[in-house]
């Protein structure tokens, strides 16, 4: 038997740090979208072993909605030290001052469609021309037709039916002054896929992902963590679950399972028994049928 | 975990409008159980809405506003399904001529590519494209799936009647394995489980074959290339002395302390480390993505490539290609572009156009020098620096290049090396 071939894991780790060294080739001030979800925690780490033993090239930039986890927030601060990396905050909050945006109003009000003017002004302000995101082509069928370099106009806006052609895995950067790309190298993973490799390489993530006690409200079949940022009705009652959370975002829009996964090797099992796609309980991706796709044109992650 | 021996496939999907290809690719889905129940859910109001009572299996891979309103796929997409087996990726094309550079580009990494024929039509215009480009890329294996049995009372005469079809405009190409199976997407006969409609078929249904397929010799395992991307040093003082060259293995194999050639200086050295990430390994393959350290402090950078000294590429500023345009614009006479050939990247010139490809007939056409969107033509192409170049047929890595205008930035040509 010819060992000479590599698991599917160990493909996807390679391509991943292909394409991120190809960014740090081809741009001159490229930076990681860093979420303090896992995707992004996932990109980190990839980057890390792409150019061990010199340091991350790319600081991470995080759109911070206001509206944070705290775990989320001391996560990153921890991150970013044991990295040495830059860290740089696009804050919604001051794009709200500013009067750049303005607030949604009433219950489901949320930030997230904010974020896009706020990442567009990070972008343009700090002069990047590479922003790396964790966007996974399994996620939304959206972003099932992003490709690897993922060109921008100088609105920051994306084009899905005039795309550049990416053949083999020869990745075309060129832009002009003024635009910028959006690189994606865990493109071809699923939400499986990082898990089993997060085991693997025992990637330390932030404890929301595991389960835990937590104040919660029923709202459209998720348990919405109680925060002080939540626009409660009458009739949502606040309760004691043990749950935990499959993706990360906004703490408003993001819903918990109940679970009582609390080590990685239960989380490998649980996502492996779902039978539901972890945006199910993203309220965000539930406006309409197009709403990753009307985000994505504007310049969403 | 189970998984840990488990390979990833990608395949590709080509077929004319309506041949039935995302149904196909919803039954592959569905079938394999990689459908969410929210995602059912979503399918199922949606075909409500539409006044179906079935649940409409294409509507799995619709993905844009556009192609929803037109009931049609404009770019490729991308779809992943797992079995106990293998894991796969799906590049979804787009059947329609105008958008055939997708095709090209899903195809290009394939290790198959998934034809479809409509058992009443037969081969058509398009399937004869298709499988050029699928030969002309050098995909591996073509499964042909005669679609719609069906709707052709299961007949063995037909699906024969199509195998001499296909056989005759494929002897003209150069695909190295090619396979047939009579298939109903809508109805699954074949598909994930055997047919029970077709018991004159013997041999695996779809899903199996894609399974089993033997893929390992799909990468160029001889020929040694490191085409450098970028030079790793620390400025810690821990590894001050360290100066890794980063990179992807395109093909073969590389073990510490092999005597290397560095192209195109032609400097010499031996190999010290093979790093990856914090771990050192002794023999690293393709495609794994790696960084080597020299025993020499000789001049590497980007654009370079490693190599074993006694099996190298060839080095040339003229290359003999076949080329598929992929611009909107035609090829405008004396442009001068940028050629990215690996990690190697020069300006070039298109110096001479020797033929075009009647996609019809798949006759030369030696008096037509107008190159447009999707046609395909043999040329040669000067640089102004070196390329270090394979054949495409013997490696699809070192043999493959792209033409970018400066102009637009846009990438306007695929290159395939003869």
């Amino acid at each position: 038997m010819d060992k000479h071939y590599l698991n599917y894991l160990d493909e996807l780790e390679s391509e991943a740090i292909y394409a991120l060294r190809e960014v740090a080739a081809q741009f001159t001030n490229p930076v990681i979208m860093f979420s303090g979800g896992k995707d992004s925690i996932l990109l980190t780490y990839l980057a890390e072993k792409a150019f061990y033993p010199a340091k991350v090239p790319f600081p991470l930039l995080h759109v911070d909605t206001g509206h944070n986890f705290p775990e989320t927030i001391q996560f990153r601060d921890d991150l970013i030290k044991s990295l040495g990396a830059k860290l740089i905050v696009g804050s919604v909050q001051d794009s709200i001052d500013e009067g750049r945006v303005q607030e949604e109003k009433g219950k489901f009000a949320t930030r997230n469609s904010l974020q896009i003017t706020t990442l567009l002004d990070a972008i343009e302000n700090n002069k990047i021309d590479c922003a790396i995101g964790g966007g996974r082509r399994d996620e939304e069928k959206a972003r099932a037709k992003e490709r690897f370099f993922s060109h921008r106009d100088d609105f920051g806006q994306w084009d899905p039916k005039n795309q550049r052609a990416e053949l083999w895995n020869i990745f075309n950067g060129k832009h002009f002054e003024g635009e910028h790309f959006r690189a994606f190298p865990i493109s071809n993973w699923t939400e499986m896929d990082v898990w089993n490799y997060i085991a693997r390489e025992n990637i330390s993530i932030p404890s929301l992902y595991f389960a835990h006690d937590r104040d919660v409200i029923r709202r459209n079949d998720s348990w919405i963590p109680d925060s002080e940022y939540l626009i409660k009705n009458e009739s949502e009652a606040v309760v004691r679950k043990k749950i935990r959370f499959r993706t990360l975002g906004d703490i408003t829009i993001t819903g918990g399972i109940e679970s009582e996964a609390d080590t990685l090797e239960k989380i490998v099992e649980e996502v492996s028994a779902m039978r539901s796609t972890e945006r199910g309980n993203r309220s965000d991706d539930k406006r309409s049928e197009t709403a990753m796709e009307d985000r994505k044109k504007q310049g969403y992650f | 975990m189970e998984t840990d021996n488990n390979q990833l496939l990608r395949f590709t999907t080509a077929g004319s409008v309506d041949d039935g290809k995302s149904t196909l690719i919803g039954r592959l889905l569905y079938d394999s159980k990689s459908i969410f129940e929210d995602q059912l859910d979503a399918i199922k109001t949606r075909s409500q809405i539409k006044g179906e009572h079935e649940v409409d299996l294409a509507m799995f891979t619709d993905g844009l506003k556009d192609e929803r309103e037109q009931g049609i796929t404009i770019d490729v997409a991308y779809r992943y399904f797992t079995t106990p087996k293998r894991k796969f990726i799906i590049a979804d094309t787009p059947g329609h001529i105008q958008y055939t550079r997708n095709m090209v580009t899903g195809a290009s990494t394939a290790n198959a590519a998934l034809l479809l024929i409509d058992a009443r039509h037969g081969v058509l215009e398009q399937t004869r494209r298709h499988s050029y480009i699928a030969s002309l890329l050098q995909i591996p294996h073509v499964i042909v799936c005669i679609n719609k049995m069906d709707l052709v009372d299961y007949s063995e005469a037909r699906f024969d009647e199509i195998i001499q079809e296909y056989k005759s405009i494929a002897s003209k190409m150069m695909i190295k394995d090619v396979r047939f199976i009579p298939i109903s997407a809508l109805n699954g006969d074949n598909v994930v489980t055997r047919s029970k409609n077709m018991d004159w078929y013997q041999d695996a249904p779809l899903l199996h074959t894609l399974e089993t397929l033997h893929i390992g010799s799909d990468i160029n395992k001889i020929d040694a290339r490191f085409p450098v991307q970028t030079v790793i040093r620390p400025q810690s003082k821990e590894f001050i002395d360290y100066r890794g060259y980063a990179g992807r293995i395109q093909s073969g194999r590389f073990k510490v302390q092999d005597e290397v050639l560095v192209m195109p200086s032609g400097f010499t050295s031996k190999i010290k480390s093979i790093d990856k990430g914090k771990e050192s390994i002794n023999e690293a393959f393709a495609p794994m993505s790696v960084s080597i350290t020299l025993e020499d402090d000789i001049d590497v950078s980007r654009g370079n490539m490693i190599v074993r000294k006694n099996n190298v590429p060839k080095k040339t500023q003229e290359i003999n290609a076949m080329i598929c345009w992929l611009g909107n614009e035609a090829y405008q006479p004396r442009t001068k572009f940028l050629i990215q050939h690996t990690s190697n990247e020069q300006t070039a010139m298109i110096k001479d156009i020797v033929y075009k490809i009647d996609i019809e007939t798949l006759n030369r056409l030696t008096d037509d020098n107008n190159i447009q969107m999707n046609d395909i033509a043999r040329i040669t192409i000067k640089t102004a620096g070196p390329l270090m170049i394979d054949e495409f047929n013997n490696n699809r890595q070192t043999g493959s290049f792209i033409l970018v205008n400066p102009n637009t930035n846009e990438t306007v040509a695929a290159g395939m090396c003869i």
